[in-house]
């Protein structure tokens, strides 16, 4: 490897840019790891044991050229000498060797050995709880500690989920591999909804621990972006960034100083994100072009209607109503109804959404109840209004939900 | 190579309904897989299992010089029933799964995939 930036005698590089491209490159050379032993947990010791060497190196030497090649190859001998140095070896350490051994650093079929680490995580023989700890642990690289926090759960709960993921691939071997394109539409899925799950959580305030969860709507946004570049050819994989960019461009202006939700209609909308709306907008066009829609797209080119509209009158409420429609001919239901039933009253008016919720009960959700009751009041129907947000308050949600509840019954 | 077990299970209620062109209509599948399964290579053993009305369940109450008690039926008495499994060598969890797709008891009810143990390859 040539190139090796050359280290100033007397101005070192900091630790800190030591550790961050350690910490950047050490989702791609664990994918890489975890192919050549066959065994995350090996992988994970492996890279521990490069990064080490790393730091005690890389001072003197500089960072080399290509980070992650030498991360990897020094992990790999490091790997070797010493399952070489064990006496007696388990089969799953004779197999590591023999892989460590041919193996190559450069995947066989070229594809990147992180989209390999994204299927096999996201893989849907496991559950969606332990889909999405471990894509953070493994792709992500978050600690253990870090994800356990972010979903209000102990460290113990969240390392054994991980753990026990870990070992269900091992036992029952999950393969480590890119599933062929005629797998992707039972593969894909898995993939979008553990990013979709890693986003919601970190956009959604429950209990009011927004703050702690924010990292998490980029984190997914982050792999998102990884995961458009691993597979630019599925639509789907850009529409699910485009959706999760125009829904964090609301950020700044979704909840009031309280920390309680504003609806669409009333949010400031300077504060909105131009340049992530803008941006979910450009790659929606790209792949709308390519005509295979699906759910996540519909869902995005919603999201950024709303993001170019200057107020909620100027908003195209024409189009989305059809978008809805499109939505629910892909994926009916009840929430699918509610929104559009949302979007058709603003073009059709509150008695016509009405309408269009009957059939769609879901009485124990809020918003279902608290949907009704603003159709309704909009209609005239004022004690019906009152009737079905009593109804709404007897539903579970969080505080802040609540108190925008009372405070609507209270103007009623 | 690892071998799983595929267990089927199928909803109790269906267990002994069914008409003798029903019954010959399942074997046809059950046949048709296993002729599929078995040039492949994937068959390794298996067994249907008679229903669960002539199963006993043995239990050593208070350990292994405890008391024998013998209970009339399944272990336990659920909505779906093990019917029958066949041990399928497989590369991986991946090919297990898409022969498992395959049994018919995955559309008359639902196949369990469970690695089997290799105690060979134990230390």
């Amino acid at each position: 490897m040539t190139g090796a930036r050359p280290v100033d005698g007397s101005t070192q590089e900091p630790l800190r840019d030591l550790v961050a491209t350690i910490e950047n490159e050490g989702g791609r050379v664990l994918a890489t790891l975890i192919r050549l032993t066959g065994d995350m947990g090996m992988a994970e010791d492996a890279l521990q044991d490069a990064a080490m060497v790393a730091l005690e190196k890389w001072p003197l030497t500089g960072i080399p050229a290509n980070p992650a090649a030498w991360l990897t190859t020094t992990a790999r001998n490091r790997a070797l000498d010493r399952l070489r140095r064990e006496r007696s070896r388990t089969a799953k350490e004779t197999e590591a060797m023999r892989l460590l051994d041919q193996g190559d650093i450069e995947p066989p079929d070229g594809r990147d050995d992180r989209l390999r680490l994204i299927f096999t995580s996201c893989h849907p023989a496991l559950s969606p709880e332990a889909r999405v700890a471990l894509a953070l642990r493994t792709v992500a690289g978050l600690t253990t500690t870090e994800i356990a926090r972010a979903f209000l759960v102990s460290e113990s709960t969240m390392g054994q989920r991980i753990s026990r993921a870990k070992k269900k691939i091992a036992t029952a071997r999950i393969p480590y591999r890119i599933p062929a394109d005629h797998e992707l539409p039972d593969r894909l899925p898995a993939v979008l909804g553990t990013l979709y799950v890693v986003f919601t959580t970190g956009h959604h305030a429950v209990d009011g621990r927004l703050d702690s969860r924010l990292d998490l709507a980029s984190e997914a946004i982050r792999l998102g972006r990884l995961l458009v570049e691993l597979m630019p050819d599925e639509p789907e994989v850009s529409g699910l960034l485009a959706l999760m960019l125009a829904t964090h461009a609301r950020r700044a202006s979704r909840l009031d100083d309280l920390g309680r939700p504003v609806l669409l209609a009333d949010q400031d909308r300077t504060r909105w994100d131009r340049t992530a709306i803008d941006e979910a907008a450009t790659i929606l066009d790209d792949i709308l072009r390519r005509r295979r829609v699906g759910p996540l797209q519909i869902q995005a080119a919603i999201a950024v209607l709303h993001g170019l509209a200057s107020s909620d009158a100027e908003t195209d409420w024409k189009q989305i109503v059809d978008l809805y429609r499109i939505l629910e001919s892909h994926s009916p239901g009840p929430v699918t109804r509610i929104n559009r039933a949302v979007a058709e009253s603003k073009v059709f008016g509150p008695v016509h959404a009405l309408e269009l919720m009957e059939g769609f009960e879901v009485p124990g959700w809020h918003l279902y109840w608290s949907t009704r009751a603003e159709f309704l009041r909009q209609s005239g129907a004022t004690s019906e209004a009152r009737e079905a947000l009593v109804s709404a308050l007897g539903c579970e949600m969080n505080d802040s939900d609540r108190s925008l509840l009372q405070e609507r019954l209270a103007q009623l | 190579m690892p071998t799983y077990a595929a267990l089927i299970y199928s909803p109790a209620e269906a267990e002994g309904m069914g008409t003798p062109e029903d019954w010959s209509r399942v074997m046809a599948e059950y046949n048709a897989f296993g002729e599929e399964a078995g040039a492949a290579g994937v068959i390794v053993g298996g067994e249907a299992l008679e229903d669960t009305h002539t199963a006993t369940t043995v239990h050593m109450d208070g350990g292994k010089n405890g008391t024998l008690v013998t209970t009339d039926g399944p272990f336990a008495e659920t909505k779906e029933v093990l019917g029958g499994f066949y041990l399928l060598k497989c590369a991986d969890l991946d090919e297990a799964i898409s022969w498992a797709a395959k049994i018919p008891g995955a559309w008359h009810g639902k196949v369990e995939v469970r690695p089997v143990i290799d105690f060979s390859q134990e230390q």
